[in-house]
């Protein structure tokens, strides 16, 4: 590191050159990833004020030391090779030379318009070869500081006194078994209880400016995570909501926790600095618990635009798919005729190979087992058939395939528990002008995995939309191609479909299952304005009708037991959301401008096994004693504390009506003066008198004469 | 009772006001003839021709007399309501946006927009009881506030004038001294422009209504808040039951935002609070536009509305109405 004092000497320049782009940036460091400044060590705190400054900066080391004459002929060779990759900034290119002898010194400062393009010139030139004695060593600008902290001898680090964490799971030792929610609106972001009993939301904590774009709940709920400028952040703690730990990721746009919340991946796209060339991609997966990135990727934003639409900038999120139920073991994602499955133990490709599937355009998942489901449609003109397979997991064994013609567009649902796998299939009619669709069920828990086909009655209607019963086994279908279409049930217990009944004619466009079963919302989103139906399948009736009015979002709480009906900003107005009991009692509405997101703190899965909770429900009466006192005893408090408050209400406006009376009284005399002595401010007082007006209007002569 | 719908104006209505005796009912609109109908029937009994602009608001003498409106066409003028000729024209050089008669109606308030460079203003104008002794001099000219001054009415006894309008401050003048006596609190007053005011019977408290979707009372002597109704629309109208404690904003969404999604987006209603607990108790529907005026008749037993749809909406209460337990 012969450039070290070099270095020194020009800070202070250099720093004044971007003092500008510094001071900006400063501003605009978003304040809750700045906030808890205290405790952090002032390491990081420098390198976080660096990265704002120097961030298109970058430092190429090992370059040939040449002498006076030469020096213009090797500025011109790094100038060719760097502005190959990125537009470099006017006088950003600076090569340093001995005072004395004017020989160059083997490196040189290079200064790009965008830390992206800075970045890539960074990953293309490091260990590149001029020539045998001369291999590029390129360093961001930034990194400086942390080679510079380096010290020349080994310490062994301290150790520190082990502290305890808090309790991340400490919200459900809530006394009265409540559960969180987070409310986004304005600037503002705030966490609450659903009271329900007290037919009211308890603030938890509240912060402006909690996040820069959005907020997403950990799959456990332990986590709260806030996406900044800069990065992710996670928050969580017993009592309120403390920093837990940050992603640097800058210009971070979507993150994704795996299910078992043990891993983050951060996604961001990069505008090009050639427009012709498509947004560069960086995706990172951290470790939630000790934020180190574990694996990065980068590349174009085609390599990560297979299949599926919608998602941000082409790309479908979540690029990567995480599968093996909680344990967070794989993650894979889809390429081009491929579909790369990784482990987490390494973080590398299982077996070092993708498995190759021609044409894949989907895959998803089981929510339980390291399988997936893949779907790859026809070929060479319906020479290949379409085809969907089953994958397990790490032997990439196909476990089952089942071959389609004809087909136009396939969907696969699976069910929670990971039994069933229901394909939904739209296949062309004969003339190909129209398409019908079918469903293809298969049993995975079963051997050899059975296929069930299975046509809804009228198979050429439309299906809206198609749910599973939570850990059930029955689905509903939203189908037909009226403004009004049908709701169907279905059940697949024992291997066969049974349809359970229709429902006609149904403002319905889509279905919320309650997350334990048994009972569904059929709602009519968007063009139905907010009409619900709440629909209980066993017993096969409507318990209740209402309507959210312009709702966009239904979500139900963990438990099943509530249902959070939104206005988001889409629409202008009347944001907010309403509070539904699960049989569809309106219990509480919070208008909110500027409503963006709702979210329900999710529950990890309940620690009983299937018999006790058996021997729970059975034994419901007895536990539900208990509860039914507590509500009890809250409805009198509630109807006391509003009868309080109500006398204290009517008593304030007495006192203020006597007042005025007494006010009125004492002024009566000088209102009568200035009606020129009419007595009266009341009707009741005047004198009705009958006043008789004859008006002659015409008098006119006229001879009538005989005939 | 279904409700009567007056189609008399062929503009969006402004101003509605009853006489003290409650059988005639006058209206103003944006056309530019101010109308005076049967309170109880919804039979147009006349109008007042001679404006040439909108009429932004009206007042009636005490013995239904004399009708004074004051108009976009910078004029206010003074006319005799059985027979409906003008009477007397006072040239304001600018648009006349709020009138209102003094107790034992010898003065006039009329208050003027800003208008070509000139500031908005309240004058305060002699009423002669003999017509010709009339001139159009002001004896007082208030200046302050900021933008339109939508609403100044007398306050008790005719020793101050309340004033409300762009800037959302509600202001309490003395007629004496002419200086301004009170401004209401910041902390809890209006966020966004006045856009109408309602005095009790008896002056002592009077309602304010605003676009920032709220409607506040306060006290008429010390300029105290006592009560804010909070709804989800701005609000353009409100009164106050003599009769029962409700009072009544009406509003809604501005018209040139208003969307063609849903009749209900737009929540054209005349919607009730308990005056005193603050909570909503009921709404009345029907038209199709925002809510612009809204008057209690003085007995209590009817209620009209006029909207930017040019209805005026007469409703007379059911007897269920009567009925609301009140706390």
């Amino acid at each position: 590191m012969l450039w070290r004092p070099e270095f020194h000497g020009r800070l202070i320049s250099v720093n004044d050159m971007f003092s500008s782009i510094y001071f900006y940036d400063v501003v605009a460091v978003g304040i809750s990833w700045l906030a808890n400044r205290d405790d952090d060590d002032l390491n990081e705190e420098d390198s976080l004020e660096f990265d704002a400054g120097f961030g298109s900066i970058i430092v190429v080391d090992n370059l040939p030391v040449v002498p006076k004459e030469k020096f213009e002929k090797l500025e011109g060779v790094v100038r060719k090779i760097y502005s190959q990759i990125g537009v470099i900034k006017e006088n950003g290119l600076w090569m340093p030379v001995e005072e004395d002898t004017g020989k160059t010194r083997g490196y040189c400062f290079i200064e790009y318009n965008t830390p992206q393009e800075a970045e890539l010139a960074k990953e293309k030139t490091n260990e590149y070869k001029l020539d045998k004695a001369h291999i590029f060593a390129v360093n961001m600008f930034d990194e400086i500081d942390k080679f510079m902290i380096v010290p020349d001898t080994w310490a062994p680090p301290e150790d520190r006194p082990y502290i305890p964490g808090e309790n991340l799971q400490h919200w459900l030792t809530d006394e009265k078994g409540r559960d969180q929610f987070v409310i986004r609106s304005g600037s503002d972001t705030e966490v609450l209880w659903n009271d329900a009993r007290q037919v009211k939301a308890d603030p938890v904590y509240k912060r402006p400016f909690w996040t820069e774009s959005f907020v997403q709940w950990s799959p456990l709920g332990t986590y709260l995570a806030t996406v900044h400028r800069q990065g992710a952040a996670v928050w969580g703690g017993a009592s309120t909501f403390n920093r837990l730990m940050r992603y640097a990721h800058p210009q971070v746009k979507l993150i994704d926790f795996s299910p078992g919340e043990k891993y983050l991946v951060t996604y961001s796209s990069h505008e090009p600095s050639n427009p012709r060339d498509t947004h560069r991609v960086v995706l990172k997966i951290f470790d939630v618990r000790t934020g180190k990135v574990m694996r990065d990727f980068k590349g174009s934003a085609d390599e990560f635009a297979v299949g599926g639409t919608g998602g941000f900038n082409g790309v479908s999120w979540p690029v990567f798919k995480w599968g093996g139920g909680k344990e967070d073991k794989y993650f894979a994602r889809m390429g081009k005729n491929v579909i790369s499955v990784y482990e987490t133990e390494t973080f590398s490709l299982i077996d070092k190979k993708s498995i190759k599937v021609e044409n894949v355009t989907d895959f998803i998942w089981s929510p339980t087992d390291p399988i997936f489901a893949l779907f790859a449609p026809e070929l060479g003109g319906g020479n290949q058939p379409a085809r969907v397979s089953l994958f397990q997991i790490p032997g990439k064994e196909e476990l089952r395939q089942k071959n389609l013609f004809s087909v136009s567009d396939c969907k696969m649902y699976w069910q929670s528990n990971g039994e069933y796998l229901a394909v939904k299939v739209d296949r062309y009619t004969k003339t190909k002008k129209s398409t019908y669709t079918g469903f293809e069920l298969f049993r995975i828990k079963e051997r050899d995995i059975p296929i069930e086909v299975f046509e809804l009655d009228n198979k050429n209607d439309k299906v809206i939309s198609f749910a599973w019963e939570p850990k059930g086994h029955r689905f509903a279908v939203i189908h037909g191609d009226n403004p009004r279409p049908d709701v169907s049930f279905y059940s697949v217990k024992g291997g066969k479909v049974l349809k359970l009944t229709t429902l006609k004619q149904k403002q319905a466009n889509a279905l919320f299952w309650s997350p334990t079963g048994r009972f569904i919302i059929l709602a009519g989103l968007k063009g139905f304005n907010g009409q619900l139906e709440f629909y209980n399948v066993d017993e096969l009736e409507t318990m209740a009708t209402a309507e959210h009015f312009m709702a966009t979002d239904i979500e139900w709480d963990p438990t099943g037991r509530y249902v959070a009906t939104s206005v988001t900003s889409v629409h202008e107005m009347e944001n907010g959301f309403n509070i539904w009991s699960f049989n569809g009692k309106l219990l509480y509405r919070i208008p909110k401008d500027h409503f963006f997101q709702f979210l329900w703190r999710p529950r990890p899965p309940s620690f009983l096994s299937p018999e006790k909770e058996e021997e729970i429900l059975k034994n419901l009466k007895k536990y539900s004693k208990k509860y039914d006192i507590q509500d009890q005893d809250i409805s009198v408090l509630l109807s006391e504390q509003d009868r309080e408050k109500r006398k204290q209400l009517k008593d304030d406006w007495e006192r203020w009506v006597n007042e005025w009376k007494r006010n009125h009284e004492e002024e009566k005399m000088e209102r009568q003066t200035l009606r020129d002595g009419e007595a009266s401010d009341v009707e009741e007082e005047y004198e009705a008198k009958e006043v008789e007006v004859e008006e002659l209007i015409d008098v006119s002569e006229q001879i009538i004469q005989d005939v | 009772m279904r409700p009567i719908l007056m189609k008399g104006h062929e503009r969006p209505l402004t101003f509605l006001k009853y006489n003290r005796d409650g059988d005639l009912l006058f209206s103003c609109a944006k056309d530019n003839t101010p109308t005076v109908w049967f309170a109880d029937n919804g039979e147009r009994l006349g109008t007042y021709r001679g404006h040439n602009g909108a009429v932004w608001c009206c007042d009636v003498s005490r013995d239904s007399s004399r009708l004074i409106t004051g108009s976009a066409d910078t004029s206010a003028k003074l006319w005799d309501v059985k027979t409906g000729t003008q009477l007397f024209s006072f040239n304001m050089d600018s648009p006349a946006r709020a009138v209102d008669l003094s107790v034992g109606d010898k003065l006039c308030i009329i208050t003027i927009d800003p208008f070509m460079g000139q500031s908005s203003a309240i004058h305060v104008k002699r009423i002669a009881a003999d017509l010709d002794d009339q001139v159009g001099e002001s004896v007082l000219v208030l200046k302050g506030p900021v933008g339109r001054i939508n609403r100044a009415v007398w306050g008790p006894l005719n020793r101050t004038i309340i004033s409300a309008g762009e800037d959302a401050v509600v202001r309490i003048w003395d007629t004496e001294t002419g200086k301004m006596i009170q401004e209401n609190d910041k902390d809890v007053g209006h966020k966004k422009t006045v856009t109408s005011l309602a005095k009790s019977t008896d002056s002592s408290h009077f309602l304010t209504g605003s676009l920032d979707k709220s409607a506040k009372l306060w006290d008429s002597r010390t300029l105290t808040l006592i009560k804010t109704y909070v709804t989800e629309r701005p609000v353009n109208a409100v009164a106050m039951s003599p009769l029962l404690n409700h009072v009544v904003l009406g509003g809604g969404q501005d018209a040139s935002s208003v969307t063609t999604t849903d009749h209900r987006a737009g929540k054209f209603e005349a919607k009730f609070y308990d005056k005193i607990l603050q909570e909503e108790i009921g709404g009345v529907k029907g038209h199709f536009g925002p809510i612009n005026a809204l008057a209690f008749n003085p007995d209590g037993k009817s209620f009209s509305s006029g909207g930017e749809d040019g209805y005026v909406r007469l409703h007379h209460f059911d007897p269920d109405y009567f009925r609301i337990p009140s706390i």
